[in-house]
């Protein structure tokens, strides 16, 4: 039904949007959408942790572990994310071992996919740690005092305490950074990672619809990051507390 | 007890807070100062490695970086210049649809907000390729034609996400005046232009300035894209200088050397916003 209207609006009006009914373009394109999927499901997560982690070393006691943090910090956040994914993918990943795959030939111990990961995490992990401060500062100190002295144990205060109460506070500011994350996986493109764009750009280079593809693209950007939107904001629903808001 | 030692916080002699610095600036350079040196000890470290693993020992790294280094700063004031440019375009345009987001006529506010949600959520990269695939490479206007090269292009692609953003903070800063502010002068019989250009704007401007910076930081470091399009900056070049001296081992010094420069220029812009955002006392 839907590939046949547009197998006629291809022949009619010569608007060639061939995912919708070429079932082979149509497996590359959900495959390049399956990649950014999981690509963002996964540095979502981990940046989320690497962000969580920093925080609690940018507050704990040992120096070294902050400066290292602070550093971490304002690397990742002053440097162009696309250098810092070809410095992981060119420069790292050849001090790297390669592993035998079994057959005959050798493979990176990482693929394209991995150090994409590996590199959006680190720099979105970066600015989870400024947005996690902000939102932990923003605790009201007397909440924390009572804590303490109530004999929390600085874990026991981070899980029960501040966390559930800075999470709240900082879930705008972490929204634009994830939205930010899943609009930086594109550059992915450049290490040759079969996610969306590279598919769209394979399937514009043989079917000659760029002006089509791309404005499909486009499309499916905006909709994933309508869905990440959507559920972040349900998110931020449920956790809402009644009477408690920033 | 006056003078005696005592454990019992109570007791012990009230000490105000210190004073924040004047400046506001003072720690935080130092602190870039820090990371800034602890980078270049890596940059070092990983410049002794590489000359340490040269299998066939050859000319010394610092050499060849030395050779390359005047070319790939080249490349990166390229970057510079691009991000100027798509920041001007960007900032007029994003000015005007600002503006627009707050008009009294419902069908231009609805329009410039569809605009600027839909270049905002859209990735850099796509609306690059956009511009590129999608502008002619020129333009016959008048009988005269524009050309249109590449570069103009990348141009055009980069200002169009500025523009979006630019266009949000405009709107934040205008909605962020008291409404007191419009009320008071439209009692003093200001027309709407006049209220606009006179009363709201000149005070919106000093809270836009903290996060046009940050964008402008942003898109400094967004212009490394183009090397993805085909046009020569810094990152061409960078890789251009590996595959010319094939030396895996430089691979990393090199890339760091790049990293080193946006990083050195992108800092300083950092530390600004932070500083100017403390003084006027807005949240970004």
């Amino acid at each position: 039904m839907i590939a046949s209207y547009f197998q006629w609006l291809n022949d009619t009006h010569g608007l060639n949007f061939s995912v919708f009914y070429d079932a082979f373009d149509r497996s590359r394109f959900l495959t390049g959408l399956w990649t950014t999927t999981y690509i963002c499901v996964v540095s979502i997560i981990a940046s989320m942790v690497l962000g969580l982690i920093g925080v609690w070393l940018a507050g704990g006691n040992s120096r070294l572990g902050r400066l290292v943090v602070r550093g971490y910090v304002q690397f990742f956040r002053n440097t162009p994310p696309l250098v810092q994914l070809s410095f992981f993918y060119f420069a790292v990943a050849g001090l790297l071992p390669t592993v035998s795959d079994g057959a005959s030939g050798q493979s990176p111990l990482v693929s394209g996919t991995g150090w994409a990961i590996i590199a959006f995490s680190l720099f979105a992990g970066a600015f989870n740690v400024e947005i996690f401060r902000a939102g932990i500062e923003a605790v009201p100190s007397t909440t924390v005092e009572a804590a303490e002295s109530l004999g929390y144990t600085r874990l026991q205060l981070y899980l029960h305490v501040v966390l559930p109460l800075a999470f709240r506070i900082c879930l705008p500011a972490l929204n634009n950074n994830l939205i930010n994350l899943v609009k930086t996986t594109t550059l992915a493109y450049a290490i040759g990672v079969p996610e969306l764009l590279y598919a769209a750009s394979q399937i514009w280079s043989e079917m000659f619809n760029v002006r089509e593809m791309m404005n499909v693209l486009l499309v499916t950007y905006v909709a994933l990051v309508a869905v990440l939107v959507w559920i972040m904001g349900r998110w931020e629903k449920a956790m809402r507390i009644p009477g408690y808001s920033t | 007890m006056r003078n005696g030692t005592t454990d019992l916080p109570v007791l012990k002699p009230f000490r105000a807070p210190a004073p924040i610095a004047p400046s506001g600036f003072a720690a935080p350079t130092m602190l870039g100062g820090g990371t800034l040196a602890a980078f270049a000890m890596l940059f070092g470290a990983s410049l002794a490695l590489a000359q340490v693993t040269a299998r066939p020992v050859g000319e010394s790294a610092v050499t060849v970086l030395l050779r390359w280094a005047p070319l790939i700063f080249q490349g990166f004031l390229f970057n510079i210049l691009i991000s100027f440019l798509s920041m001007a375009l960007g900032t007029v345009i994003g000015v005007l649809v600002g503006i627009a987001q707050v008009s009294l006529v419902s069908s231009v506010r609805k329009t410039a907000w569809g605009v600027t949600q839909f270049f905002r959520n859209a990735p850099w990269l796509v609306l690059l390729f956009y511009a590129m695939f999608l502008l002619p490479f020129e333009f016959r206007l008048f009988g005269l034609t524009i050309a249109f090269p590449a570069w103009v292009k990348a141009i055009i692609g980069l200002a169009l996400p500025v523009a979006a953003n630019v266009s949000e903070i405009v709107r934040g800063g205008i909605r962020s005046i008291p409404s007191g502010q419009w009320e008071s002068a439209e009692a003093l019989a200001f027309t709407r232009a006049q209220t606009m250009w006179m009363i709201i704007l000149p005070q919106a401007f000093k809270r836009m300035i903290p996060p046009w910076m940050n964008l402008y930081a942003i898109l400094t470091m967004a212009t490394t894209l183009i090397s993805v399009v085909g046009i020569q900056d810094g990152l061409t070049i960078t890789r251009a200088a590996l595959v010319a001296e094939s030396r895996p081992e430089l691979m990393i010094p090199m890339y760091l050397l790049l990293l080193l420069m946006f990083f050195a220029y992108c800092y300083p812009i950092a530390r600004a916003t932070l500083a100017l955002e403390r003084r006027f006392n807005v949240k970004a």
